[in-house]
């Protein structure tokens, strides 16, 4: 990233202060906002640092972070596996679109959250239960770009390969497919963010004891808000780092694009 | 040759073209004027089998056009390049998907490349080109696709005067060196009178040919000699009542 600018870090500067004093002076209580004036809450700045290098120390913040990307990988190489094809089915052929989009449309409000009891009956509490969780979150938006990707492709551009002598084969690979490469690769980096964002739900009913998912109810329910603090910034941070990893490759596969 | 018999094409109970019968000789490169909404565009479009006649036939040489026509170059005036490939990429499509190998393809590609004057060019993508160096590539892609028939909407419409004038003289030369039947649609009588061996000129609701001129004069063509500007006169005068009659319908 060349764009470096000063002014990133302000917000995030103030914001830290802010916490600090609303933290150290205990602000939440003597406003009334909580009851019990024991409750480190928040936690102050230091005491989550220290709470993550203790974590990091004794191995639980990596088998964490270890244990919630595998999570998220395989929701979201599930969400990737059957959302495109899908995606290009639906979008391809109107028979197919009046046959799964009913289906499609009723699943999709229902929230990841709500699928914990399937998903433990099916797998029982194992990873591809988390997995499953997170798939449910995932596989909507690439899916649903995908279609739109494909709809949308330019008539134009069908019509000038057919004449060129492109099959319906090669009209799928050689044109539907590069023009929707866009939609699908935004498709699935916002999978790819919604899918981290239930990684909290696909943890929580407990298939394992690590997890960044699994840490932050554990540590709430004993009052441990340092160390809650500390997994929520991890997890914030990684969400934050695969974005930007993603949106390097997104620019290099797609930089035949016009750019403003 | 393109045959084109007695073609009629409705849209619903709007009829676009009526009983229009033309045919484009083998290595002749016709014009189409007239009025806009006078049908060029579908005549072009069934001509390379993306749409089909209410009534009468289209021929290619002696195969009946009934579907998409593979054997046509069409080039568009929006110059539809596919904008994920580059230069080389898109004027390799037609052979890439007819199979032809590698090293066939390579070369086809690269004779077209110089043949337009790309030279430099190959691995460029589209939006990094200018408007006649993306029309150059439309024309390398359509010759590439080694066609029987070049069909042409208004290919230069989108430039600018000078670098159409020039386009014009350039694929002038193309054709000469490849001499292959071409369809041009055009808004453009001075166009028109400097590219084509014959001039038809298309009334307007429905499309009928009103009349068609013969543009004997010898290439390279004087844009301001009294020959052209007397043709020019004339095809002028009978586009202008079409254009005339078709405004007052409005």
């Amino acid at each position: 990233m060349n764009n470096f600018r000063i002014e990133k870090f302000v917000g995030v500067g103030l914001l830290l202060i802010v916490w600090e004093i609303v933290a150290r002076y205990k602000l939440l209580f003597f406003l009334g906002i909580i009851k019990m004036e024991g409750l480190a809450f928040p936690p102050t700045i230091p005491s989550v640092v220290e709470a993550f290098y203790q974590d990091v120390l004794d191995g639980t913040m990596t088998l964490s972070i270890s244990y919630s990307i595998m999570h998220l990988l395989i929701g979201l190489i599930g969400a990737v596996l059957l959302g495109i094809p899908l995606g290009i089915l639906t979008g391809w052929s109107k028979r197919a679109e009046y046959i799964i989009d009913p289906i499609i449309q009723v699943m999709r409000p229902i929230p990841p959250l709500a699928w914990i009891p399937i998903a433990i009956m099916i797998f029982g509490l194992t990873h591809q239960a988390a997995g499953f969780i997170i798939f449910i979150g995932a596989f909507f938006p690439v899916m649903v770009n995908t279609y739109s990707g494909v709809r949308g492709t330019d008539r134009k551009l069908v019509e000038m390969a057919k004449t060129l002598g492109a099959n319906e084969m090669n009209l799928l690979t050689k044109v539907v497919l590069p023009y929707s490469m866009p939609m699908i690769t935004s498709g699935v980096r916002i999978s790819l963010g919604v899918g981290w964002m239930c990684v909290v739900a696909a943890e929580m009913f407990g298939v394992s004891k690590y997890g960044l998912g699994w840490k932050i109810p554990y540590y709430s329910n004993i009052f441990m808000y340092d160390h809650v603090f500390s997994y929520m910034l991890v997890l914030g941070l990684i969400g934050y780092g695969m974005d930007i990893i993603f949106k390097r490759f997104e620019s290099w596969k797609l930089r035949w694009r016009e750019t403003i | 040759m393109l045959r084109i018999i007695r073609l009629t094409k409705k849209f619903d109970s709007y009829t676009v073209l009526e009983d229009v019968s033309l045919e484009v000789n083998d290595g002749e490169f016709v014009c189409i004027v007239g009025p806009s909404g006078c049908g060029k565009t579908t005549l072009l479009r069934m001509a390379a089998g993306l749409d089909f006649p209410t009534k009468g036939e289209l021929f290619l040489d002696d195969r009946r056009i009934d579907g998409v026509n593979k054997e046509c170059g069409f080039v568009f005036q929006e110059y539809v390049l596919f904008p994920w490939r580059t230069v080389k990429g898109n004027i390799e499509f037609g052979p890439e998907v007819k199979g032809v190998p590698v090293e066939e393809r390579e070369r086809i590609s690269q004779h077209y490349i110089d043949l337009v004057g790309l030279k430099g060019f190959e691995n460029h993508y589209p939006h990094e080109l200018s408007g006649g160096m993306k029309q150059r590539v439309g024309i390398a892609r359509a010759y590439a696709n080694n066609p029987k028939l070049l069909l042409m909407d208004e290919p230069f419409g989108a430039l600018d005067a000078q670098t159409r004038n020039l386009m014009q003289g350039e694929l002038l030369r193309i054709w000469e060196e490849e001499h292959i039947s071409a369809l041009f649609v055009t808004h453009s009588v001075d166009e028109a009178v400097y590219l084509a061996d014959r001039v038809v000129v298309l009334s307007a609701n429905p499309g009928t040919i009103k009349e068609i001129f013969k543009i004997d004069l010898s290439r390279p063509r004087v844009r301001t000699s009294p020959e052209a500007n007397a043709l020019r006169d004339a095809i002028l005068k009978s586009l202008g009542t079409e254009i005339k009659r078709a405004a007052e319908r409005k």
